[in-house]
This record gives structure tokens, sequence and C-alpha cells, in this order.
């Protein structure tokens, strides 16, 4: 299993929601956070008081997957994410050494979404066929 | 006041009428009224921002707040005269431009000062300009659309105003719009689909979910705009009178039925009342009693109101689910609610209310003549809308690209944010900003923790 974390724009995570759930990928956990990549910076004015935002509102999401699905879901976010200009984000792939599903107590392969690799390959020949 | 046959409002002026001698409690009524319709304009910005996304919560309220500013001189300069001043059928003359002439005396426009008048006018021009807004918010770029709203003043505003209360054709008709049904709201919404269609759809329109990011807001906007619309209505009788008391009830009334009727719409469809739908409700409710409020009963105006809320409501479920991104359905709300209200000021409409009668009172006529007015004003508010905005998109793109868009109208065209936290802002200090009057010269530009500590 790994956790994937994802920093991307605000304003592409819809894009990059559709993209994941075209994949298949359905488990999911998306904060609003601030960073700074290296963007050019936004330049506000408030009453005649310039400032400079150096940290960028960001969203992070974080997915856990089994093996299979690892490749899928980066570059599921990988494509959707990308804008080609400096601040599109990152995606970190993480080893994840136990998962519990809380409901269940299913543990690791069987505790992340999907279960089922073979239909997770089957859409991706879909998606390779269309 | 009332002229038999004409319009409640119809004031065309006749040039050296006898002045007429000032009344201190209508003077002081139309005081008010202009004030509460000016408030009707940043409520509306309320009730637009709270159903925007956050990213564009300043530039729908600057759509609003704008026109406060751009509409209000160009009114003063050029739109009052054009609407009131004496011309032909079509259009009014130049005799008040620059406001020369218009002085401190009463007159036909009522016991108080010509310039209170164009003051109270110039408040209804103000927010029918800002109420196309919500039909391209969220990628309209700012400086077409303060282009667009000048114009629109001047080319579209004035002549239908004249058309119905400075002595033009529709009030010539017998047409009865008494606070602006046809001028206000009809105009405005077949402007808003216009806008619509030729600005474009939001690049995420059907294919994203586009919700309001503070429905508080809307409701805040809309309980503003219903006070405010006492003075649009009650302020319309000219005078402080028994028809002002008339108007001023029936704009309570009118809307609560109004809300009733949509919270109940709402909860056969879904089983449960929503409070975007309250917003909505009020809203309508006030198009549709705005030119019937001085002309008929307060049990007309509690049925004019729940009978509005049927068309404007199916419309919203209809147009969410087409390709025309009447973004917060100003057609739906304004456009129809301004139609059905028109119609049933002809159909409720009574001589011993103030009004001249209408269909249920002998008068089948008067709904004929009612459509008239609404399809005039509605057919050139279309054609007018469409060339004026053809025009501005020739010189310059009316709206954002899609990548701005994207980060949202705010920062893009305002250099603002509505909920800036300020954290990682850093203090962009002017060459010389601290040179030898400042009180530190000696601290280098640098990092502080907020923007609202700099201010």
């Amino acid at each position: 299993m790994k956790l994937i974390v994802a920093v991307v724009r605000p304003e592409k995570l819809g894009d990059v929601l559709e993209a994941l759930f075209r994949a298949e990928i359905r488990g999911l956990t998306v904060s609003g956070v601030q960073g700074h990549g290296g963007e050019m910076e936004q330049v506000e004015t408030y009453r005649g008081v310039t400032v400079k935002m150096e940290l960028h509102d960001k969203v992070r999401l974080e997915i856990g997957v089994s093996e299979t699905f690892v490749q899928n879901t980066v570059e599921a976010i990988l494509s959707s994410a990308r804008t080609g200009e400096v601040g599109d984000g990152k995606v970190f792939v993480l080893p994840v050494e136990k998962v519990y599903r809380i409901r269940s107590g299913e543990q690791d392969e069987e505790a992340v979404t999907p279960q089922d690799p073979s239909l997770a390959q089957m859409l991706a020949q879909l998606e390779g066929v269309r | 006041m009332i002229l038999p046959g004409s319009s409640f409002l119809a004031v065309a002026v006749v040039a050296l009428q006898a002045p007429v001698e000032l009344v201190g409690a209508d003077t002081a009524w139309m005081l008010m009224s202009t004030a509460l319709v000016l408030l009707m304009t940043p409520a509306l910005g309320f009730f637009y921002g709270g159903l925007v996304r956050s990213k564009n919560i300043l530039n729908t309220l600057m759509m609003s707040v704008a026109s406060l500013g751009v509409t209000g001189v160009v009114w003063a300069l050029i739109g009052y005269s054009l609407a009131f001043s004496a011309g032909n059928a079509m259009i009014g003359g130049l005799d008040y431009a620059f406001l020369r002439g218009v002085g401190l005396e009463g007159g036909d426009w009522g016991a108080y000062p010509h310039l209170l008048f164009m003051a109270f006018q110039g408040t209804f021009a103000i927010i029918t300009a800002a109420l196309i807004s919500g039909a391209v918010v969220e990628r309209m770029r700012f400086g077409p659309y303060l282009t667009f709203i000048a114009l629109w003043t001047i080319v579209v505003y004035a002549p239908i105003a004249h058309w119905v209360w400075g002595g033009g054709w529709i009030g010539a008709l017998g047409a009865l719009d008494f606070a602006g049904g046809t001028v206000v709201h009809v105009n405005a919404g077949v402007a808003a689909v216009v806008a619509a269609v030729l600005v474009g759809s939001r690049k995420d329109y059907g294919r994203q979910a586009l919700l309001p990011h503070n429905v508080t807001y809307a409701l805040l906007g809309a309980g503003l705009l219903w006070f405010g619309w006492f003075g649009f209505n009650g302020g319309s009788a000219l005078a402080a009178n028994e028809i002002a008391a008339l108007a001023f009830v029936n704009t309570m009334l009118a809307p609560a039925a109004t809300l009733v009727a949509w919270m109940l719409l709402d909860s056969l469809r879904s089983k449960k009342a929503t409070a975007v739908g309250a917003a909505t409700a009020i809203v309508v409710g006030l198009v549709a009693i705005t030119p019937a409020a001085g002309f008929v009963s307060p049990l007309s105006a509690l049925a004019v109101g729940a009978i509005a809320a049927f068309p404007s409501y199916y419309i919203i479920l209809l147009r969410s689910r087409s390709r025309l991104d009447d973004s917060l359905d100003v057609f739906a709300a304004h456009g129809m609610g301004g139609l059905v209200g028109a119609l049933l000021t002809g159909v409720f409409a009574q001589a011993v209310w103030g009004g001249t009668d209408g269909l249920l009172f002998g008068a089948p006529q008067a709904v004929l003549t009612q459509a008239i007015a609404i399809l005039g004003a509605g057919i050139y508010s279309g054609i007018a809308t469409f060339v004026l905005l053809k025009l501005i998109s020739l010189v310059t793109p009316l709206r954002k690209a899609a990548r701005e868009e994207g980060i949202g109208m705010d920062v893009v065209l305002h250099g603002e944010e509505g909920y800036a936290r300020g954290e990682g802002a850093v203090l962009v200090l002017a060459d010389g900003f601290f040179s030898d009057s400042g009180p530190n010269p000696t601290v280098p530009v640098g990092r502080i923790d907020t923007a609202k500590e700099a201010v």
C-alpha cells in the first residue's frame, strides 16, 4: 500500500476529483492548506498598503491505495492538475506500514479502496481503448 | 396627481406651469424613499455575492457597488434628461442635461423639489443596471462591464423610463406600471439573458457544481432588498398619501404570499424548504408586486405574490438544466417576475384602489395593453443590449481567460481577497516611504506578520 499526498491548485481540485473518480479511486481526504512553491507573487492592495502574498492557497489530497492503483492515481493527478505554470503543486508517494478500516476492522490492502485490482485493470484498458 | 388613462408616474414635464407649492410630508417621504432605494443596490450585491463562489465575492459586490458610482453619474449628466425632460414619444430631450434647470421647486413630479425627483429616479436606474450583473458574474471583465452599464443606462434604461413614465408611448397607451415592473424588471431580465449569451457561460458551468459560498449573505441581501423596496414602491406614489400607504402594505403582503407558495413548492419537490429558495422567493414577490403596488387591493397583492411564485420557480429549475448560464437567474426572478406582475396588474387593478380597472373589474383589454408594454420594452431591451455588448466586444474582450477565471475575479480584477487571512503577506514599501521623515528609517523593508497589522 502507498499513501499518495498531492498538493494542487484549489481551482484545479474539481478537475482532479473528476479524474480520480474516472479512475475509480474513491477513498480520499481533502484539506485546504497554504504553501509556497516558487510561483510568481500575487500583489494585493488594501487601503494603499501593497502586499505580496507569499503563501498561496493550495489543496492537499491524501489517498491510501493498493499497489496496483498507485500508477493510475498518480497519472490521474498529474494529468488533471497541470496548468504548466510554476505553482502547479507536487505529488508524493509514501510507503504505508499498516491500514485499518475503522468500520469493519479490515486491514491493509483490504482497507484501501478499491479492493479489486482486476476491475481497475479493466477500467484502465477501457480508458486506453477510448 | 392621478392622470386617468395614463401611468401613475407619468410626469411629462410641461414647461411654464405654475410651480407646485412644496409639502413637508411629501418631501420628507421622498427623501426617505430615495435613501431606501439606494440601499437596495448594496443589498443586491450581498444577495448576489452570497450566491457566488468565495473567490468572486468582491467582484460580485463591486458590480453592484460600482453602479452606484457609474450609473449615478451618468444619470445626473444625461440619463435623467433623456428619461424625463420633454421630448417625443420615444425619448426625452436635453433640457435637463447636466441638471440644468433641475431646481428645488415643486412641479408635475409632486409637491417636493425637482432635484429630489431626479435623485429618486436615479436610484432606480442604478439598481436596474446592477441587476443585470447577476447574469455575468464570475467571468466578465470589470472595464467592459462598467462601459456596458454606463451606455446601457443611456441607450436602454432612459428611453424605456421615458416611454412609461416620462410622457412616452407606453404611458400614453394607458399601460400601468406603478414602480417599474416593465421599466426595471422586464428590462433588466431580458438584458440579462442577452448578456449571459454574449459573455458566454462560466468555464465550469454544467460540468462542476457551482455552489453559493455564503447563503447567509443571500438572505441578508434579500432582507435588505425587502426593506429598501418599501421606498421603491411606497415612494413611487410620489407623495406621502394614501396611495403610498397602499403600495407600502402591498409590498409587505405580496412577498409574504410568494414566500409561502415557494416554501410549499420546495417542500413538495424535495420535502425541504430551502433558504436560497426563501431568498429568491422574497425577490420574486417584490418584483411581481412592483408594477401593481399602488393599483390593487391588499388581497389582490397576496394573489399576485402567490401566483408569481410558480413560473419563476419552474423556470429556475429548467434554466439550471439548460446551457444558458444566467448565473443568478436574473431572468427567472426579474424578467419572469416582472412579466407576471405586469400582466396581473392588468387583471387585478381597480379604480377604487388607485388604478384603472383591469380584467377582473370589467376591462379585459387592460391585459392586452400590459402585454404590449411588456413586449415593447422587452424587445427593445434585448436588441439594444445585444448591439451594445457586440460593439464593446469588438473593441475589447468581455471576459477573462479560463485560467484567470479559475483563480477568481477578486484577485485577478481587484487585487484583493474577500476573506484574506493575511498569513504569508509581505509588506511592500514604495521607495523612500521611510525616508527622512519616517518614524524609524533604519527598519529595513521586510516581513511582517499580517497585512492587517500593516494597516
